[in-house]
């Protein structure tokens, strides 16, 4: 991922910050500028999710590609925050500790790098609460 | 709105096709079909092709062009457009062309869809295949495409008690309906160990869940019904077309477990062909992983939600069941060369209503397709009759 694209949404990943519709009252993480239920009576202010949810669903990759291949086996999870949206993310823990409702919160973590010489990119993970 | 049939078919054989070409992949694919309807080139009016990623698997854009060029259509200089929804370009492609005839503004088209996946490593495919999910809120995650279906199954295992040898069973059974099937990647049965012995991908799911990396082409010649027979005495008429989109990322859902753009791309087809859930005698359904074939079953209305397993499990969607489904052998055995995918399973349609599907021939009057793009984001639903 090019250094600008990252940039733009670094502080989204670093502190997780989101959106919510003031009309409807919805939250959205990932950010959304625009909310799909009210749409243009929508107004979208940024908002500060508090981090801590528990686990929809989830994966041991066994396989993966790019940054993720040294990681392997590592948990992919579907996780709820507690405002009600959800999100995707690794989940830094051991494989067989992961199950459906387990809680969790957020941790700043290193998500990647471009290359031996390129951009370290961080951002946010979840481990168990 | 002009009612449509579809008069000439091709496929390539599905694999690992080391020798051939994308290019000639699709030359391949177009003069079989131009054979089948008895047309000679400069007769088409309009070709659409769905291709997902030539640009990422052979370095090529503009792929419209060059299978016009390289077609030989290019001389007559006839349109040529591609269409892209992941894995759902080759269903996409259908029903482009399908608008174009039905609106009048074009009688004889090509349909067609082609992918080149093997001129890449396995971790160039896995990440392309990636960009089907949303890059940016999944990707940069570490989601793979098994490991989205996987979080899939987690939830559903969970929910629905389906258990480990029912999903193996989709597998087998579309490994059976492969080793009939002349142009699949795949022609041995497996046994239901085979699939729980093989290696972990995403747990659930192992390897014999999972559609292979393939190599192939199919193509599809539509005109109006009403001169259908110009061309072919067995035209098979287009009874029905849907399409749904859904969010891109898989956490966007409603429901984990239900692909909401299925159920509506599916009701739409339905609506449009005025035709029964009972009146289909089969479906060639969406299998990028065994789980998925589960799902579409459920959400096409075929059974309720958490019926589908054991539904599989009593051989009900096997050749000579309630519902067979998937007789070409699916994306599990046949192949899954994503942009192509969907002009396969009109292919397979085709070929079963006309009655030419050998060894695997389902006696019946109606079929359809059913072609998801990621997760389940784009969905594309053909239904298809006898004349």
């Amino acid at each position: 991922m090019s250094v600008a694209r990252f940039w733009r949404k670094q502080q989204n990943r670093y502190n997780l910050i989101g959106t919510r519709c003031t009309t409807c009252g919805k939250y959205f993480y990932p950010p959304r500028g625009f909310c799909p239920d009210c749409r243009r009576e929508g107004k979208i202010v940024d908002h500060q999710f508090k981090g801590t949810g528990k686990v929809v669903t989830y994966s041991i990759i066994r396989s993966s590609s790019g940054n993720f291949k040294l990681l392997t086996p590592y948990v992919l999870a579907i996780i709820e925050l507690d405002e009600g949206t959800r999100l995707t993310s690794h989940l830094v823990c051991d494989i067989d500790q992961v199950y459906i409702g387990m809680p969790v919160r957020r941790v700043f973590r290193k998500l990647g790098e471009d290359g031996s010489s390129g951009a370290i990119f961080y951002g946010t993970k979840f481990v168990p609460a | 709105m002009r009612e449509v049939a579809v008069i000439g078919v091709g496929c390539t054989k599905f694999g690992e096709k080391w020798e051939t070409s994308f290019r000639n992949l699709f030359v391949e694919a177009g003069a079989l079909a131009l054979e089948d309807a008895n047309l000679s080139g400069e007769q088409i009016d309009e070709i659409f092709v769905g291709n997902m990623s030539a640009g990422r698997f052979v370095e090529q854009e503009h792929i419209g062009a060059l299978i016009a060029d390289y077609a030989g259509l290019a001389t007559d200089n006839i349109p040529a457009t591609r269409v892209e929804a992941a894995c759902a370009s080759g269903g996409l492609s259908f029903r482009q062309a399908y608008t174009a005839v039905a609106s009048g503004m074009s009688d004889i088209v090509v349909a067609a869809g082609v992918e080149k996946m093997t001129d890449v490593g396995t971790e160039v495919t896995t990440d392309v295949l990636a960009a089907a999910a949303d890059r940016e809120w999944e990707g940069i995650a570490g989601i793979t495409f098994p490991g989205l279906y996987a979080m899939i199954a987690t939830e559903y295992m969970h929910r629905y008690g389906l258990t480990r040898e029912q999903l193996a069973q989709v597998a087998v059974k579309n490994h059976d309906n492969g080793a009939k099937n002349p142009n699949a990647q795949f022609r041995k049965p497996i046994t239901l160990d085979t699939v729980i012995s093989s290696t972990l991908v995403a747990d659930p799911l192992r390897l014999f869940d999972c559609s292979p990396v393939t190599d192939g082409a199919a193509a599809v010649i539509l005109a109006p019904l009403e001169r259908a027979r110009e061309f072919t005495d067995t035209p098979i008429k287009v009874l029905g077309a849907g399409q749904a989109s859904s969010t891109i990322a898989l956490h966007d859902r409603k429901d984990i477990c239900t692909l909401d753009a299925t159920v509506a791309a599916g009701n739409r087809a339905f609506q449009m062909a005025r035709v029964e859930r009972k009146d289909i005698g089969f479906v060639e359904v969406h299998d990028c992983f065994t789980i998925a074939e589960i799902c579409a079953i459920e959400d096409l209305g075929f059974c309720k939600k958490g019926e589908a397993g054991k539904l599989t499990e009593e051989g009900q969607t096997a050749i000579g069941g309630k519902i067979p489904i998937n007789p070409s052998g699916g994306l599990k055995a046949c192949g899954h060369p994503v942009g192509a995918t969907g002009v396969k399973q009109v292919y397979e349609t085709v070929k079963q209503l006309r009655g030419d599907a050998k060894g695997r021939q389902i006696d019946t009057e109606i079929g359809m397709t059913h072609n998801v793009g990621g997760t389940g984001a784009t969905v594309v639903c053909h239904i298809f009759g006898r004349v």
